[in-house]
């Protein structure tokens, strides 16, 4: 029985087609998790670029470069193309890379949708980023699209803005579904829920969110589609409807949506810091009710995005209060990594440095969440540089350092390769200080009244803003050193045996490194 | 593939109920703020006359209106500051004017701020109610017929009825 699997195994790995329609129509997990991996890297350069756009036009005050219009459709897009484009399906790719090995699945579960649900991906940006070049030029109105902005006064091309958040839901919905599917269903015998890594708790708990949630953003741009193109009134007052009501339906979409941005990241950490600690997770149990306790409040808290929308006292106070009850299980989290590092034997590998700078920033980008919270104190922080330098805190030196620590964490596992240390390194300490030059300062800019999504700004901004745009430059040319990084990895280096570092567990050290196209293909046996 | 199937289907249900989730928030949204009237949108049912008059109870009751989208009208009222005992019925007149050289449709909507007042303000008759043609350069007088519910907090004593004025001679 084994044997006939070994060689079905071997001989479909003889019958890969090549080149292209490899990747066209691949099924495999391995496969599509590098695509998705490879995409989201093209991505944050594409959004990265338009992040640099921004910056040189604030560089200086007034209008040295760009538009105003173009100036709003570059921080439209650049928002939509980070959420979606680089941050989420970077962690599609890992999930797809990394659960069936973390589970001993041989493969996703349903391999051909997931094919699919990438494959759609490209379609999504290429229209969203084609319509930059269109008559009227791209969306234009945050990547938040408030009515009456994508709908009053959009330009003609907001149905193609529709259409490709429309399929960039459906892939999100498929590979969650696919997600699901695969954990409940392929998980290796032996393997309870409660003995699964981090990592695939906390993307089982994420996938739940994206089912929940992404159908009613496809929803909401449903609304702005009918009400510009076919007259409906879903939020124009004029026909009976409400524009304050599209952004309680976009919140209540939005707000779940940034835990799905957080949560895989969570589940990172929470396999990086015991690895480089050689001890165990302190508290798994506390970490899995944590982060479901955190999913679960995320769909009560929408309304503090709107504090300034003139809502009654008590619902300020209900969403001021169940805002500030998540930094609870947050913190548990928090205080659980810190706890498994207490007298560990800590070592420095470029992963680790990664998790530690994602511990310490994106904690500060906790504490400024709760500035926000404050609903007396967010009337003044409201739609000003503090809530761009928070959310970047949260995202950039969050979700994204935790998607470059995982990345560095299992790259040796993928290429079998072990990364240039040194470079990594040199990458490490370039974009933890650059940054910090780039976002620290935003706080104190925006504390001074400073508001985003414009232009151009008042002169006592102007020494600031050159800084933040150095740290932006900086930050963005570091990032290359990580293509580098990578691409050499691929290429050759010293080569890493099955367990590539020393203090890490689970499943996916047991396969051979690189790991092989087919893994699994008979379930290991849980201990 | 079979062993998915049932999980499958069940995911997909969940997805496309959410998707009618969407939808079916715009309904909620407005019961939610109707049972509450929480957003400030008075009701636009036709109120029953009051039946008595709280004379201990006094309230200023301002009048404004602002076109939306550049539509050329003009709406003023005759008293744009009343001073109402609770209960009592108050006949408003307001004077449309269409600025431009085409016949035209009105719509007004009308908003109560402090929110928290708009479900005690009851509108016997208003102009609100229908749509309003207007010809090409003239005026009209519209009624406003109102009283102020006696079960209004003691702590409003000041309202403002605000009307936003629509354009909809295209969307008939």
């Amino acid at each position: 029985m084994n044997d006939s699997i070994q060689q079905i195994d071997e001989s479909s790995e003889h019958h890969q087609p090549s080149g292209i329609t490899r990747w066209l129509y691949t099924t495999n997990h391995k496969d599509i998790g590098t695509l998705y991996l490879g995409f989201s890297l093209l991505m944050l350069f594409v959004g990265g670029a338009m992040a640099m756009i921004i910056r040189a036009e604030l560089f200086q005050p007034g209008l040295q470069l760009i538009e105003p219009n173009f100036f709003n459709q570059m921080t439209t897009v650049h928002g939509l193309i980070m959420v979606f484009g680089a941050v989420m399906p970077a962690f599609v790719g890992l999930a797809n890379w990394m659960i069936p090995l973390m589970i001993g699945a041989p493969d996703m579960a349903l391999p051909r949708m997931n094919n699919w649900s990438f494959w759609i991906l490209p379609f999504a940006f290429a229209i969203l980023l084609a319509s930059l070049f269109m008559e009227g030029g791209g969306p234009n109105f945050g990547w938040t699209f408030y009515a009456p902005l994508s709908t009053t006064y959009s330009n003609d091309n907001t149905a193609l803005f529709v259409f490709s958040v429309h399929i960039m839901g459906i892939s999100s919905i498929m590979g969650a579904i696919n997600v699901i599917v695969t954990i409940f269903n392929l998980r290796a015998p032996g393997m309870t829920l409660m003995k699964m890594p981090m990592f695939v708790w906390t993307w089982l708990i994420t996938a739940f969110l994206l089912i929940a949630v992404m159908p009613v953003l496809a929803g909401t741009v449903t609304m702005v589609l009918t009400d510009k193109y076919f007259g409906t009134s879903f939020f124009n007052a004029m026909g009976g409807g409400d524009p304050v009501m599209f952004q309680h339906i976009f919140w209540f979409f939005g707000h779940p949506e940034v835990y799905i941005m957080i949560l895989p990241a969570f589940g990172i950490i929470s396999t990086i810091i015991p690895t480089f600690s050689r001890k165990k997770l302190f508290g798994y149990h506390s970490m899995v009710y944590a982060t479901s306790s955190i999913a679960f409040l995320s769909f009560i808290v929408w309304a503090h995005h709107m504090f300034t929308t003139g809502m009654p006292l008590a619902a300020e106070l209900f969403f001021m209060y169940s805002t500030m009850l998540i930094s609870v299980p947050t913190g548990v989290k928090v205080f659980n990594w810190v706890a498994t590092m207490w007298r560990g034997s800590i070592s420095f590998e470029v992963p680790m440095l990664f998790a530690i700078a994602f511990i310490v920033l994106f904690t500060i980008g906790g504490f400024s969440g709760l500035m926000l919270a404050i609903t007396p104190a967010d009337f003044q922080y409201h739609d000003t540089y503090f809530v761009v330098a928070h959310f970047h805190y949260v995202l950039v030196t969050g979700a994204l350092f935790s998607i470059i620590a995982a990345v560095y964490f299992w790259l040796p596992k993928w290429t079998g390769h072990m990364f240039n240390i040194k470079l990594a390194k040199i990458h490490f300490w370039l974009s933890l200080i650059s940054v910090n030059v780039l976002f620290f300062p935003m706080h104190f800019v925006g504390l001074a009244g400073m508001p985003r999504r414009i232009p151009d700004y008042a002169l006592q901004f102007a020494d600031f803003n050159m800084i933040i745009s150095l740290g932006g430059f900086a930050f963005g040319l570091s990032q290359l050193l990580f293509v580098w990084c990578v691409v050499q990895c691929f290429r050759g280096g010293d080569k890493v045996p099955a367990k590539v570092w020393d203090g890490a567990e689970g499943l996916e050290w047991e396969v051979a490194s690189p790991a092989p196209y087919h893994t699994f293909s008979t379930p290991p046996v849980i201990k | 593939m079979s062993q998915h199937r049932p999980l499958l289907k069940r995911l997909l249900i969940i997805s496309s109920l959410m998707f009618g989730f969407a939808f079916a928030l715009v309904p909620l949204y407005d019961v939610f703020c109707q049972v509450t009237g929480l957003n400030g949108k008075p009701s636009m049912q036709q109120a029953k006359t009051s039946e008595s008059i709280n004379i201990m109870q006094q309230v200023d009751v301002d009048f404004i209106t602002h076109a939306q989208a550049g539509a050329p009208f003009k709406v003023i009222a005759k008293n744009q500051r009343m001073t109402v005992n609770t209960g009592e019925m108050n006949k408003v007149t307001f004077k449309a004017s269409n600025l431009s050289d085409k016949d035209l449709v009105m719509q007004a909507v009308p908003s109560v701020s402090p929110g928290l007042s708009a479900q005690y303000l009851h509108k016997v008759e208003c102009f609100c109610f229908q749509q309003q043609p207007i010809k090409a350069g003239e005026s009209v007088d519209m009624t406003l017929l109102f009283y102020v519910d006696e079960e209004l907090p003691t702590e409003i004593e000041e309202m403002t009825l605000s009307y936003a004025l629509f354009d909809i001679s295209d969307k008939l």
